[in-house]
């Protein structure tokens, strides 16, 4: 399996908390990664320095090699890594089918053209879309009157509208009903392709263990452990300090 | 109808009835029709800014800088045609507004207000101070002449710059609206509603700020460039706050969805002050307030924001 992305030595500090202590992750191609983690154990703090919101003190972050560290999160977007957010950020006063034009329109490099309109290719790329995310009802509505879990969804979709090489999903099911979590994540996954890198923050261990092929759990600003869901639910320590499950 | 054609069909139409209509106005109408015509383009560049989330107090360095860029080719460089004098005016204000845009795009809310009203501020006091400009008294110009027409008299003359001035609104206001449709037009208020997620599309929001303004910055040109040569005359006067106080006033009245808004609104601006200064001479500027007031408290998206719930319930009320 190629490796699609790597943090080597990742630290940072704010002030004297440390979010991020020697953390060192190889993601290859493909893989389903989910990030564990009690409130303030670094799993966010890992995903915005991967998507450049924050530099890290020191250490590298490379994607396919090169390395992306110092770069900023319009560019690391574009060279293929995307993600959503635990708020979902959407464009609250257009509707689901303007956000994802807009997403389009940046990621086929339109949106700078002062006269390119959504023309029939574009909108059926907003349909197609729309529909693998089960979102045809809401095409035409505002978003900023459609309930958390469809922003949710719409948040996604515009992430993938790039076709990334890997996709950070912050706490997707966060803000959701639990009888609704599955569904979710049901669509979420479906919707992918299949090829794409998925590292996604999650609190609920039942959808750890069945959407997640490796789980990485955090604690203090490190990484205590990094194995298959099973194991990794099953680690005394992720039991002591996360899960809460220790005998 | 294809609703590609229909807006340009609308817009002829348009063109076609204000080109009638002033035959039919009286010429004091007509001129104050020139005048609020000048006003609104300077106002349609306010809102390209307003889409993008910010708000400019200075849009009146670019009707200055215009007004002067016209002025000037036509008492330096001797040109007298209005629609070479209105292009300089729109280049020169185009070309300063592509030097200062990079500058304010990474300012927002009350900072980039005040920075370009700071701006404008500065040019207006250095004008002032710049005798080979006419200082503070300003430049008088002369008539223009219309693609090689000379008015022979100022009824024609007016008459002709209305034609000329009707050309300009209708042009610029099918460019503003097909751009308002357009992709780049959703970019402007994806940015206005959240730059952290247009930075994680991949975008720049510094390059969107940055061309907006400078857009805004060659309307504001082309209207004080119209302005100019529909008055004769050039001052200071052109970049002092209260000049930038009215675009503001017309921008927030017409709200940031219409185009045909934004004239509208120039045109009541304009009839308001003709008419208040008229029976009301020691108070218009109270009436002018308390429109003002009416507006913001029964109009909150403007003029352009009721036009729009007009045509959503209109859609509503179609049958399926």
């Amino acid at each position: 399996m190629s490796v699609v992305l790597e943090a080597r030595n990742l630290n940072k500090s704010f002030g004297s908390v440390v979010a991020a202590n020697d953390i060192n992750v190889t993601v290859n191609r493909a893989e389903r990664l989910g990030l564990i983690g009690t409130n303030g154990a670094g799993k966010t703090t890992f995903v915005n320095i991967v998507t450049g919101y924050i530099k890290p003190d020191s250490g590298a972050i490379t994607l396919e090699g090169r390395d992306i560290t110092a770069c900023e999160p319009r560019v690391i977007t574009k060279e293929g890594v995307c993600r959503s957010f635990q708020v979902p950020q959407l464009f609250l006063t257009l509707t689901t089918a303007q956000n994802l034009a807009v997403a389009i329109g940046i990621a086929q490099g339109q949106a700078f053209s002062p006269y390119a309109t959504i023309d029939d290719a574009m909108a059926e790329a907003i349909d197609a879309l729309l529909e693998r995310f089960r979102l045809g009802d809401y095409r035409d509505q505002t978003v900023s009157e459609l309930p958390g879990g469809v922003r949710k969804l719409i948040d996604i979709a515009v992430a993938v509208t790039r076709k990334p090489k890997v996709l950070l999903l912050d706490e997707p099911t966060s803000g959701v009903a639990a009888e609704q979590k599955f569904a979710l994540m049901d669509i979420i996954m479906s919707a992918l392709d299949s090829d794409v890198t998925v590292l996604f923050v999650e609190h609920d261990m039942d959808i750890v263990s069945r959407y997640a092929q490796r789980v990485l759990a955090f604690y203090d600003g490190r990484i205590i452990a990094d194995d298959l869901p099973q194991a990794v639910l099953e680690n005394q320590t992720v039991k002591m300090h996360i899960t809460g499950t220790a005998g | 109808m294809s609703s590609r054609y229909a807006i340009p069909l609308l817009a002829a139409l348009t063109l076609v009835i204000l080109v009638v209509l002033g035959k039919l106005l009286p010429a004091w109408c007509v001129f104050l029709l020139v005048t609020a015509f000048a006003k609104g383009l300077a106002a349609l560049g306010l809102v390209l800014i307003i889409r993008s989330g910010l708000l400019s107090f200075g849009q009146g360095l670019f009707y200055c800088a215009g007004g002067y860029g016209a002025g000037l080719f036509m008492l330096w460089g001797g040109v007298h045609d209005a629609a070479l004098l209105v292009l300089a005016g729109g280049l020169v204000a185009l070309v300063l507004g592509a030097v200062i845009a990079p500058l304010l795009a990474g300012y927002r809310s009350i900072f980039f207000a005040t920075l370009t009203l700071a701006l404008s501020m500065l040019a207006h006091g250095a004008l002032t101070k710049a005798d080979f400009l006419g200082g503070s008294d300003g430049l008088n110009l002369r008539p223009p002449s219309f693609i090689g027409f000379q008015p022979a008299n100022s009824t024609e003359s007016v008459y002709a710059l209305y034609v000329f001035a009707c050309i300009l609104v209708v042009v610029f206001s099918l460019a503003c609206r097909v751009h308002f449709n357009s992709v780049r037009g959703l970019l402007s208020l994806a940015v206005r509603d959240n730059e952290i997620r247009v930075e994680y599309l991949g975008s720049s929001v510094r390059r969107v700020i940055s061309e907006n303004f400078t857009a805004a910055a060659f309307l504001g040109g082309i209207g004080g460039a119209l302005n100019a040569i529909a008055v004769a005359h050039i001052d200071p006067e052109l970049a002092f706050w209260t000049t930038s106080g009215e675009f503001v006033f017309v921008a927030i009245l017409s709200g940031y969805l219409s185009v045909a808004a934004v004239f509208a609104s120039s045109i009541a601006l304009e009839f308001i002050r003709s008419f208040s200064s008229q029976y009301f001479p020691n108070a218009w500027q109270m009436s002018l307030g308390i429109f003002m007031l009416a507006s913001i408290l029964f109009l909150p998206n403007g003029i352009g924001g009721l036009l729009q719930r007009r045509k959503k319930r209109m859609k509503g009320n179609k049958p399926a």
